[in-house]
């Protein structure tokens, strides 16, 4: 759909891996491929892996879901995780997370595919 | 100058065996006649999109089956804020001369049409394909991540929201056309069906067969004129994962600009109509809009100020969480609403004054908004 070639493989093409980009003119960071910064319109940001660090935004539990692959996983929590580098991202986690834990990203199946799922940083 | 010349509403709820064009003909057919035009005087048509009956010239195949060859035509697509958006179109067309009477319509037969899974399935795909869709977001969770975050910055409570809840329950009671009438508490929303936590089934609108239709004039067609006063968009993001800070919605941009572009205030309304597909959509822009201080919507719906016989009478036909939600059509109940209120003709649900009200649409995950103010002129 974003249509422009990735340096580096993310989870949306089935690597175990969270990429962002940075663009080389203002600094500005992206989670959403695009191949110019969305803030100044330069071409060509540079892309990075993101540590996988973070703290959880908001969340949302699922208990119902619309097709049988993914009714399959119910209940699964869909998160929003501010990551460490700044940009803010969508993904899975452990079910009791709440807003303001610190957590850390593994991979995990779903659905037939591979997506970042956040556990909480033990303390 | 724009009028708003005449309004149609179906029942919603299911009606077995109708395609989105039959629904949408038959509003089409109320709001003409509520303006006591012919056919052939409409010059213009706006529609809005059907996901059960896809098609690239919504517009063109609507004036064909409806039986009108106007000299403008065309869909417009902006989710829950279609209906307000096309007006607001509707509003700038008639000013500017290119037509004289602009018919408004949106209906789709989107309950019975295909299944509530379809349904789901088709509006989860306003996420985004590569970085949302995968992870199995519906609609629900993503209206359920932004509730999280304004419960945890605002203190607002999942009772809280029951309330509003609540309330589109008991205006939907005194509504023929609404898809619910049965009463509900705050134990009833609390206790219903988890859906995408901390959003429940009743905190969700239902999906619905329904259709809705006005017809926006250079000039006054009957008795009582309603002008179009201002209006205004913003859309500050489409992906939830990409919203702005919840201080930074577009909500309070649109508002703004409507405020300027009618030179009326929020002391100034009487009556309002806001989108509410879910009861944190509804908890959220009512407070964004002013209506209500940060935090302090759920307080005005107990203390009865959002009654029909309160200080500011809101979706006295039940909004989407009650009368019932068919895409378009469904944002389009709130106008048709406000403006039978505004004419004196709300029979039972009749309030006290509704000289100039505020109508607020959101399109997305509260990523596009249309804001409008409305004003009776004798």
């Amino acid at each position: 759909m974003s249509g422009s070639k990735h340096a580096l493989a993310d989870w949306t093409t089935g690597a175990e891996a969270i990429v962002y980009q940075c663009c080389r003119t203002c600094g500005s960071l992206q989670y959403f491929h695009r191949s110019f910064c969305v803030a100044c319109g330069a071409p060509d940001p540079e892309e990075k892996h993101a540590s996988g660090e973070g703290t959880v935004y908001a969340t949302s539990l699922v208990v119902r879901a619309a097709t049988p692959e993914t009714r399959a996983h119910v209940p699964y929590i869909i998160v929003l995780v501010d990551a460490a580098e700044g940009f803010r991202m969508m993904a899975h986690g452990d079910n009791d997370l709440s807003i303001g834990d610190k957590v850390t990203a593994r991979f995990a199946p779903f659905a037939g595919r591979l997506v970042p799922y956040f556990e909480k940083v033990k303390s | 100058m724009s009028f708003i010349t005449g309004v149609g509403l179906t029942a919603f709820g299911r009606h077995e065996g109708s395609s989105s064009l039959d629904l949408m003909s038959k509003a089409a057919e109320l709001a003409i006649s509520d303006a006591g035009l012919k056919r052939s005087e409409i010059d213009g048509i706006l529609c809005g999109y059907s996901t059960v009956a896809p098609h690239i010239m919504l517009a063109t195949v609507f004036a064909e089956h409806f039986g009108i060859r106007p000299a403008y035509a065309h869909a417009v697509q902006v989710g829950g804020a279609t209906g307000l958006a096309m007006t607001m179109l509707a509003h700038h067309l008639v000013e500017a001369g290119v037509v004289r009477h602009v018919l408004v319509v949106g209906g789709e037969n989107r309950l019975t049409g295909q299944s509530r899974d379809a349904s789901i399935l088709a509006l989860a795909q306003v996420g985004h394909p590569d970085y949302e869709v995968p992870l199995g977001p519906t609609i629900p969770a993503y209206y359920g991540l932004v509730a999280s975050r304004y419960m945890h910055e605002y203190g607002v409570t999942e009772q809280d929201l029951a309330e509003f809840a609540v309330l589109m329950r008991a205006h939907a009671r005194t509504h023929p056309g609404a898809q619910f009438h049965d009463p509900i508490t705050v134990a009833d929303v609390m206790a219903s069906k988890p859906v995408a936590l901390p959003l429940k089934l009743l905190d969700c609108c239902p999906v619905s067969d329904g259709g809705a239709a006005f017809v926006i004039s250079r000039e006054c067609t009957g008795e009582t004129g309603v002008r179009i006063a201002g209006c205004a968009q913003a859309h500050t993001h489409q992906h939830v994962t990409a919203a702005p800070a919840l201080s930074e919605l577009g909500a309070e941009i649109a508002i703004a600009r409507a405020k300027a572009a009618s030179g009326l205030a929020i002391s100034d309304v009487c009556y309002a109509g806001v989108y509410d597909s879910f009861t944190i959509t509804l908890a959220m822009l009512l407070e964004d809009l002013g209506l209500a201080a940060r935090g302090e919507a759920a307080a005005r719906v107990r203390s009865g100020y959002f009654g029909r016989d309160g200080a500011m009478p809101l979706n006295t036909h039940g909004g989407l969480l009650s009368y019932g939600h068919c895409g378009v059509g469904g944002a389009m109940a709130h106008l048709v609403e406000t403006h039978l209120q505004m004419t004196g003709r709300a029979g039972n649900r009749q309030v006290r004054d509704a000289s100039i009200a505020l109508l607020h649409g959101d399109g997305g995950v509260l990523s596009s908004h249309v804001s409008m103010f409305l004003e009776r002129t004798r």
